[in-house]
């Protein structure tokens, strides 16, 4: 077989605590993100992703230690996003645990500070974080812009040019979100997912929009992504790890399990 | 397992990770050093690394004394060794990441970037993935059949067929593991590797080359 596609489950934090999180399995404190880890760990999630939703500095500083305390029961890859706006920041994650650092508006403001990362820390752990909204009119061609703020602020910046400048400077993965289809169940954007990663030589994970099975699949044979990243469908006990992991392989994806 | 295990700190990223999995794997007196003379006193050596080649090769060799501590026990002394990712990578004699970089050239071969023979191969080589034995395993029987997460964008060509104790698939055969005497190294990392990994560090840590 070759590498895996990879079902991540993304957890949102805020002040320390998630926000959107499982509610099936029987946790003490359910509002504990390293909690929430160790039972994704246990259901093999192939990496985990922390989204850090923090409004304040104070929530943020939290963060280091939720993922120091993560990486010391949890041994499989994390990666962490939300708010990293310097090669510091990203530092500082990398040291706590994380094994990839996503970021978002920081390189919408400045793309450079994915060379920054790459060369001083690798490209492997240099994720960016590619949030659109399509912009063109149903049955025109395909065309998306960079949002920011949760998808509420337009920039005027073409998303697939966006991705592929990211990738050039050095991003080792990006994570492509579409702000259309966040929360919503109806599927990843598939033709926005297909562009970017046909547009890249670095691996895409799809993200935004998932509401069953069929959507995962679907990011890999439609969108082209490398990996499938999801939350709800896996925090609402509505389909588990394994079932993601089985309806990849009957849709004859190489998947773990 | 109460013995001394060394775990090399030289600015090259997820110590901790490497230094958390030892620990859940029953080590008991992990250090996370830099001083060459705790190394030369370690029964085990563990050498991580994640980044570009050169600039771990640049850290490495910028400890004072580090080279020859390593020398002195992994080679003269035969000190039970592991190598992981770019740790593995240094056991090679060069790397041709941003440039030529002298290794240890403990096992004889180059590192490269991985070719992407197809639109499908994406690079870094990102993920899951097969732990295959080769016909050599036998000589090491640290490495085992398994899947393991690999994270890299160059890899280890060795020039001896004999040192490679397991392969991996991306466009074509990527070495998984290198074994020689009492020196292992792993391209992928078995602190992420959740059981497969853990199980992996348990072996080492009882490991009598």
């Amino acid at each position: 077989m070759t590498v895996r596609i990879r079902v991540i489950p993304c957890l949102d934090v805020a002040d320390g605590r998630v926000v959107k999180g499982v509610n099936f399995v029987d946790l003490k404190d359910a509002g504990d993100p390293v909690e929430q880890a160790q039972a994704y760990d246990a259901a093999g999630a192939d990496e985990l992703c922390f989204l850090d939703i923090s409004a304040s500095h104070e929530g943020r500083g939290t963060l280091l230690d939720i993922v120091k305390r993560t990486a010391e029961v949890c041994f499989m890859p994390l990666t962490v996003g939300g708010g990293v706006s310097s090669v510091e920041d990203a530092r500082a994650l990398l040291l706590a645990g994380a094994d990839k650092v996503a970021v978002n508006s920081a390189a919408v403001k400045r793309p450079e500070i994915m060379a920054d990362i790459a060369d001083r820390m690798g490209s492997q752990c240099a994720v960016a974080s590619v949030d659109a909204r399509r912009v063109s009119a149903p049955g025109e061609p395909g065309r998306w812009e960079i949002f920011t703020h949760g998808g509420r602020r337009e920039t005027g910046i073409d998303a697939v040019e966006h991705a592929v400048k990211l990738a050039e400077l050095g991003a080792g993965e990006l994570l492509v979100t579409s702000m259309d289809g966040d929360g919503t169940q109806a599927g990843y954007d598939l033709e926005l997912t297909r562009a970017i990663a046909d547009a890249v030589s670095v691996p895409v994970v799809a993200s935004g929009g998932v509401g069953n099975l069929q959507h995962l699949v679907d990011g890999v044979t439609k969108g082209h992504a490398s990996a499938v990243l999801a939350a709800s469908i896996f925090h609402f006990g509505t389909y588990t790890i394994a079932d993601a992991h089985r309806a990849l392989r009957e849709a004859g994806l190489p998947a773990r399990g | 397992m109460a013995e001394a295990i060394a775990l090399i700190d030289y600015g090259a990223g997820n110590l901790h990770s490497v230094y958390n999995a030892l620990n859940a794997a029953g080590a008991e007196h992990v250090t996370v050093t830099a001083d060459p003379r705790l190394v030369r006193g370690a029964k085990r050596i563990v050498l991580p690394g994640v980044g570009a080649f050169g600039a771990c090769r640049e850290g490495l060799w910028s400890i004072p004394g580090m080279i020859e501590a390593l020398q002195d026990s992994v080679i003269e002394r035969r000190v039970p060794f592991l190598g992981i990712c770019v740790g593995m990578q240094l056991l090679a004699d060069r790397g041709l990441e941003h440039g030529t970089h002298e290794g240890l050239g403990w096992i004889p071969g180059e590192v490269h970037k991985i070719e992407r023979t197809d639109p499908n191969i994406r690079v870094p080589h990102m993920g899951w993935n097969d732990v295959a034995l080769t016909a050599h395993h036998d000589d090491h029987d640290l490495i085992e059949e398994g899947e393991a997460y690999f994270l890299h964008s160059y890899h280890f060509a060795a020039q001896d067929g004999a040192d490679v104790a397991a392969m991996t698939d991306h466009g074509g055969g990527i070495v998984a593991a290198v074994a020689r005497d009492n020196i292992v190294g792993v391209q992928f990392h078995p602190e992420k590797s959740q059981a497969y990994g853990i199980d992996l560090l348990k072996r080492f840590l009882e490991w009598k080359p």
